[in-house]
């Protein structure tokens, strides 16, 4: 019978990334309420001298499938290699972060699997022994809890920044393994040929812990530039609302918003953004939102903890002097 | 060229979401239904390849009777013709299920590349794209922003933004892409167009026409149970930071933020 949980890590260039940490800490607590063990699987290329970071976090077990294939990830080899060792151990619950890369990887996994999968979760529990996951729908215009049929594992993916961390004990030890698998270079058939390197060297948004927004009280693409020096000073990316990126002041992968990045960082500070739905729809998970705007009746104001009623490019400069002050 | 278009109808963005009387869907009543904003960038690149190398755009779309106008608004634009699985047992369908019933329909065509929208903008799955390519046994790429296509038509180079980077995917046809914001500035649909729409072949397909048992899709089948739909967390309007002037509301928004919220 399946039994225990799982979680794929995530690593770049050889560094776990902060995703695979919380799905340790929250898979941790999956299994402390199942009375289960953790297993956390490791893909990569010579990768094994990381894989005991993951038990500092709470995994009893991590499966390392080490191969020079692996170092990059591709939809195809990855796949492959997971659904193989899912299939050796069994795992009764199977979490994956909502990463770019887990979003790919957890699509195509749970069809070659045939099982069902709930991406991009806020909310994992265990009621009564089943597994139940909450996740945003229309971009959090609403919540949906679902269950699972019979079939396991039973997948999900978590969204990135929302899940708690453990702290790290040092004092924890992991079982470290070497999965064995098969792997033939026939079935990976997208090949990673050149990585663009984002050389602003910017935390993406639906990673940071803080984020400085612009809309159309901006004006134009040079009224940013304030708002550039504030996310400098206090470590946000900068984001950008429908109607900025529309109007061609900002990039897309800079929209915040339903047909844009839905993000959860702990401080969002919307500047000259008056709050359309589809556009609160996409922050209002956000743990503390400071909204800027001239108009006092801009729907923003009824989302935020703070709110200042005035000219942004009066408030914005002072505001990154005032931090700069006391930080 | 031949390229195959997976469209959704969804609701509109600016749509308000009611929870209905059973608490696990939502009212249906008064929302104005759009094609996915991601399945245009879909189309408008499929309309494009076909300009440049030739060959046929067929747009499918899988639902009720309605998504017939998402599926002609995409003929409008220019694809060649239209299919709609229409069946009642696909009700109730997780993603495995829809990407079952559109890999029934799209065995029975010759294609090189498939379009799907990254994700749909209701229940933001964004499985359908990869678990449909899987089933076809044919390789995806995610979430594309460009794609160029070799002069043979044999084989595609494709950007994918990931957090901090983009990488650039090769894959040899047929090859599945989901779209996503960035790829393209989707064309309207012109007067003309939309004439001529009206006369472009649009078939409608139920399961038994595919091939498919009603078990292996639809709610029965379906691995995922919806328990119940809630309304987001509340959030409450919190403080307007007063002062006489601008200089003094942010500094006292600066102590806020420090000491009161300690986020900075």
């Amino acid at each position: 019978m399946a039994q225990g949980v799982m979680i794929i890590a995530e690593q770049r260039e050889g560094d776990i990334r902060k995703i695979s940490y919380e799905l340790v800490s929250e898979g941790r607590r999956l299994a402390d309420s199942l009375g289960q063990a953790l297993t956390a699987v490791l893909l990569g290329s010579n990768i094994k001298d990381k894989a005991p970071q993951l038990g500092i976090y709470g995994a009893d077990r991590v499966l390392v499938a080490d191969d020079p294939r692996l170092g990059k990830y591709t939809t195809d080899a990855y796949v492959t290699v997971i659904s193989e060792l899912v299939k050796a151990n069994d795992p009764a619950i199977l979490l994956i972060g909502a990463s770019a890369q887990g979003k790919d990887l957890s699509a195509r996994l749970s069809a070659r699997l045939g099982v069902g999968m709930a991406q991009d979760c806020t909310e994992f529990s265990i009621d009564d022994g089943n597994f139940i996951a909450t996740r945003p729908i229309y971009a959090g215009k609403a919540y949906a809890k679902v269950s699972y049929s019979d079939s396991f594992p039973q997948m999900a993916t978590a969204r990135p920044n929302v899940m708690a961390m453990n702290e790290p004990d040092e004092s924890r030890t992991a079982e470290i393994i070497d999965a064995s698998f098969t792997l033939d270079d026939g079935v990976i058939k997208t090949k990673t040929v050149d990585v663009n390197k984002d050389e602003s060297g910017k935390i993406d948004l639906t990673e940071a812990d803080k984020i400085v927004s612009g809309g159309r009280g901006m004006k134009g693409p040079e009224g940013y530039g304030i708002l550039e020096e504030l996310a400098n000073v206090i470590g946000a990316t900068v984001g950008a609302s429908r109607s900025a990126v529309d109007a061609g002041w900002r990039p897309h992968s800079d929209q915040v918003g339903q047909t844009g990045k839905v993000v959860s960082p702990n401080l969002y500070i919307a500047c000259g953004i008056s709050g359309a739905i589809q556009h609160l729809a996409g922050m209002a998970t956000s743990k503390i939102i400071v909204a800027i705007n001239k108009d006092p009746d801009a729907p923003i104001f009824q989302k935020a903890d703070y709110g200042i009623v005035d000219d942004l490019f009066k408030v914005v400069p002072v505001l990154t002097e005032e931090i700069k002050k006391i930080m | 060229m031949n390229i195959i278009v997976c469209v959704k109808q969804v609701p509109d963005t600016e749509t308000q979401i009611k929870i209905g009387q059973d608490g696990k869907s939502i009212v249906e009543d008064d929302i104005k239904w759009v094609m996915n904003p991601y399945d245009e960038f879909g189309v408008e690149e499929a309309l494009k390849l076909k300009e440049k190398f030739g060959g046929e755009v067929t747009v499918i779309g899988l639902g009720p009777k309605r998504v017939t106008e998402s599926i002609r608004m995409a003929l409008a634009m220019g694809a060649d013709k239209g299919i709609l699985i229409n069946d009642p047992a696909l009700e109730g369908s997780d993603a495995l299920g829809i990407a079952k019933a559109l890999a029934g329909a799209i065995k029975e065509q010759e294609y090189d590349i498939i379009f799907t929208g990254q994700r749909g903008v209701d229940d933001d799955r964004g499985i359908v794209g990869a678990a449909l390519a899987d089933i076809l046994d044919i390789p995806n790429i995610s979430v594309v922003v460009k794609l160029d296509v070799s002069e043979d038509g044999k084989s595609v180079k494709a950007s994918r933004p990931v957090e901090g980077q983009t990488d650039i995917i090769e894959a040899s046809t047929p090859v599945l892409i989901t779209a996503q914001k960035g790829l393209n500035e989707p064309r309207y649909a012109s007067l003309p167009g939309i004439m001529k729409a009206k006369k472009k072949p649009l078939e409608e397909k139920t399961l038994s026409d595919l091939g498919l048992d009603a078990s292996e899709v639809g709610k029965g089948a379906s691995k995922l149970k919806v328990i119940e739909l809630t309304p987001p967390p509340e959030r409450v309007a919190g403080k307007i930071v007063e002062g006489e002037t601008a200089e003094q509301k942010a500094g006292e928004l600066a102590k806020l933020l420090r000491e009161e919220a300690k986020v900075i």
